[in-house]
């Protein structure tokens, strides 16, 4: 019965603007920042944001241009997304889905939330390639239902008072919003039904949490499962192209922050100071070429895989860490590669096993 | 915390930590001679361990790659590396010859210190065929620097007990088994120490490099050196004085007379602070503040290595840890004893008795 109840209510809310406080099953509650809190009107405003292209150097790319619902909320199977003009950064677009769960915002943390997240694309001129927010600003105060509703919600007097903040807690609002449990997973897990995951998949879960490590870093608790620590590991995806030369490109990055250049330019537009991962945001060795755990829920839309998209297929993320870190078992891994990560000696069938489990990890839509 | 001051922490992480990549600063002390004044990295505890033919345990070897790796990005480049002994788990010519190769690596000139690890399946022959003697002095920039062997222990238990010497080593690898022996310097040493020390002035800073600590602290776990008071009296005539010591994989700090303690970090795993284990009293120094200390959820929490900065003399140690936020212990010339300038007691006074 109490199942029966979880999972009509998880269904319902959805993918659907919500501004109750329940959770579909599996998920904890959404932190909502004190200085933010929900409301109808701002999710709708932020999901108006989101989807609007005007925002946009060539008025053609969104929010939802690369964080694309029927995908994800990711972009696949591109690689890296296309910006404006088709240009394209470095790193893969990361799904927003329960990315209200996370600590630290992109790939290697560099904002601290989503109100700081959302704008970044703006101005970068590989994503959105506005010189500045002001175009925004302009356009929203200029626009009479945009006007409206940013009056309403913020309680705006003057159309100057109408600042990027307030256009960044709307988006943020409305991101709080999308996310996503009550998958097969949550049913068998949360809710005991045994039936809920093919027999394939119990093993594949048993890989996860035992042989195949998965779970040291894609965590799961008594209560929820965010599949992310939050934290930042170096994985040797794609580190060897750097490899060489780390020091002196450690050097320049750190020398080109302190001259002020912006971190979310030279990172999607520099491919090696890219691959130095959060390095960048602490200037810390421990964290060279560590990204961010990201979340493992509706991994199976979320293809292609890792921070560079630079994984085709969950099969070949497999292969990947059963061979300890790289494509090709045998290759060599670099210094600075997590100590977690080894090779795992798992058979085709713990692994066809895992890839079964993982599918079990996809939330129904609507 | 509030999300401002979250945001502010988060975005200002990286102009205190960039001295990691460009040059460092420390306070002096008034009468500081720069002249004195130098860096050093320090890498110790590696326990590189062999499994068969060409396989070795990999999560030792990646704590010491990372280390090495890490330790070439300083800059400045540091004077020299010193590696703080236990580079072996079992002492063998295999062991020691892949240590010996991660370590290859390093950009800067490199010392070694004996550890028990390195040394009882042979008496320390082949580590010192490869590295030179097992203790030595020189001086550097105004510094005269000692290196000790303290892992050594009587004469009986060392030649008369065991069948061979890789029951010996066998004994000792076990950080708790009863059948092992109190490390010590020994006389032979000491009178060397003695002699050595001589000609050099009172006023010369000293730093001095052993595995075990030259102080008394855990004698089960041989957190200990039984000659440590009589090691102490030849070093406590001079002004200032500093001892480095691996052995016990985790952070410790001390202060007794003239004499500066400082434990370093090991690459292969922690070993827990032992007042949380033992049973019988102990005499861990309360100066140490228990915090920050290995998370069992994470098996490489409190490893890393370290570098050093001496100013007229006195360290500062700056910890970088693989899974945690870097640490630092600094001499307070004020209080007179070092401190972790993140984690202070105010309420506990150094240990004053070995």
């Amino acid at each position: 019965m109490m199942k029966k109840i979880f999972s009509i209510t998880a269904i319902v809310l959805f993918f659907s603007i919500q501004t109750a406080f329940a959770e579909p099953l599996g998920l904890p509650p959404v932190p909502i920042p004190a200085d933010n809190p929900q409301s109808k009107a701002k999710i709708a405003l932020g999901e108006k944001l989101f989807n609007d292209p005007r925002f946009s150097s060539t008025g053609d790319v969104s929010c939802a241009t690369c964080h694309d619902a029927a995908k994800g909320f990711a972009d696949g199977p591109l690689k890296t997304s296309e910006g404006i003009k088709g240009l394209t950064g470095t790193r893969n677009a990361p799904t927003v889905l329960n990315a209200a769960y996370m600590k630290s915002q992109f790939w290697d943390g560099r904002e601290p939330d989503l109100e700081g997240q959302s704008k970044g694309p703006f101005i970068n001129p590989v994503e959105m390639g506005l010189e500045n927010h002001e175009p925004i600003l302009t356009l929203v105060r200029a626009d009479r239902t945009y006007w409206k509703m940013f009056r309403k919600v913020f309680g705006l007097k003057k159309k100057e008072a109408l600042t990027m903040d307030h256009v960044a807690k709307a988006i943020a609002s409305f991101e709080r919003t999308i996310i996503s449990g009550d998958s097969p997973f949550d049913h068998y897990y949360f809710t005991n039904d045994k039936a809920a995951m093919t027999p394939a998949a119990v093993r594949g879960f048993n890989v996860f949490l035992e042989q195949g490590r998965c779970v040291s870093c894609h965590t799961v608790s008594q209560t929820h499962a965010l599949f992310t620590d939050s934290r930042f590991h170096n994985l040797n995806v794609n580190f060897n192209s750097i490899s060489g030369g780390v020091k002196a490109l450690a050097r320049r990055q750190q020398q080109d922050k302190a001259d002020g250049v912006d971190l979310d330019v030279s990172i999607l537009t520099d491919k090696a100071v890219a691959e130095l991962g959060r390095f960048v945001v602490t200037g810390q060795w421990r964290d060279i070429g560590a990204f961010k755990t990201p979340t493992l829920r509706n991994v199976d839309l979320t293809a292609p895989y890792m921070h560079d998209g630079s994984i085709k297929t969950l099969e070949d993320v497999v292969d990947f860490y059963n061979n300890g870190g790289v494509v090709k078992a045998g290759d060599p891994v670099n210094s600075f590669q997590s100590g977690g990560i080894r090779p795992l000696g798992l058979s085709d069938t713990q692994k066809a096993d895992l890839v079964a489990f993982l599918k079990m990890l996809t939330s129904p839509l609507n | 915390m509030s999300i401002i001051n979250r945001r502010t922490l988060l975005k200002t992480g990286g102009t205190f930590v960039a001295g990691a990549c460009l040059p460092l600063t420390n306070i002096r002390l008034a009468f500081a001679d720069q002249s004195q004044d130098f860096t050093f990295a320090y890498i110790s505890d590696s326990h590189i361990q062999h499994i068969k033919g060409t396989k070795f345990v990999r999560n030792w070897d990646q704590g010491l790659k990372r280390a090495v790796a890490e330790a070439n990005l300083m800059s400045p480049k540091p004077d020299f590396v010193m590696y703080g002994g236990d580079l072996a788990q079992l002492g063998t010519r295999e062991e020691l010859d892949h240590g010996f190769e991660i370590m290859s690596a390093l950009k800067h000139k490199t010392h070694y210190v004996m550890g028990e690890h390195d040394y009882y399946a042979d008496l320390g022959e082949y580590w010192s065929s490869q590295v030179g003697k097992q203790y030595y002095s020189f001086d550097h920039k105004g510094v005269h620097i000692i290196v000790l062997n303290s892992i050594l222990t009587d004469d009986h238990w060392t030649h008369e007990r065991w069948a061979n010497g890789t029951e010996r080593m066998g004994v000792m690898a076990g950080l708790d088994d009863p059948r092992g022996s109190p490390f010590m310097v020994g006389a032979a040493q000491r009178k060397w120490l003695a002699n050595d020390l001589k000609d050099i002035s009172k006023d010369t800073p000293i730093i001095v490099f052993s595995h075990s600590p030259l102080q008394k602290l855990f004698k089960n776990w041989n957190f200990w050196t039984d000659d440590a008071e009589l090691v102490q009296a030849i070093l406590q005539p001079f002004d200032s004085v500093t001892v480095f010591y691996g052995h016990v994989h985790q952070i410790q700090y001390n202060q007794i007379g003239n004499i500066t303690f400082h434990s370093v970090m090991a690459t292969a795993w922690p070993w827990p602070y032992p007042e949380s284990y033992a049973q019988a009293e102990n005499h861990m120094p309360h100066l140490t503040v228990p915090i920050n200390r290995a998370d069992p959820f994470f098996e490489r929490d409190a490893t890393g290595w370290q570098y050093v900065d001496i100013n007229s003399g006195k360290a500062t140690v700056k910890f970088s840890l693989t899974e945690n936020e870097p640490r630092t212990v600094s001499y307070d010339a004020k209080r007179g004893h070092p401190v972790d300038t993140k984690y202070v007691s105010r309420s506990k006074p150094p240990q004053n008795h070995y």
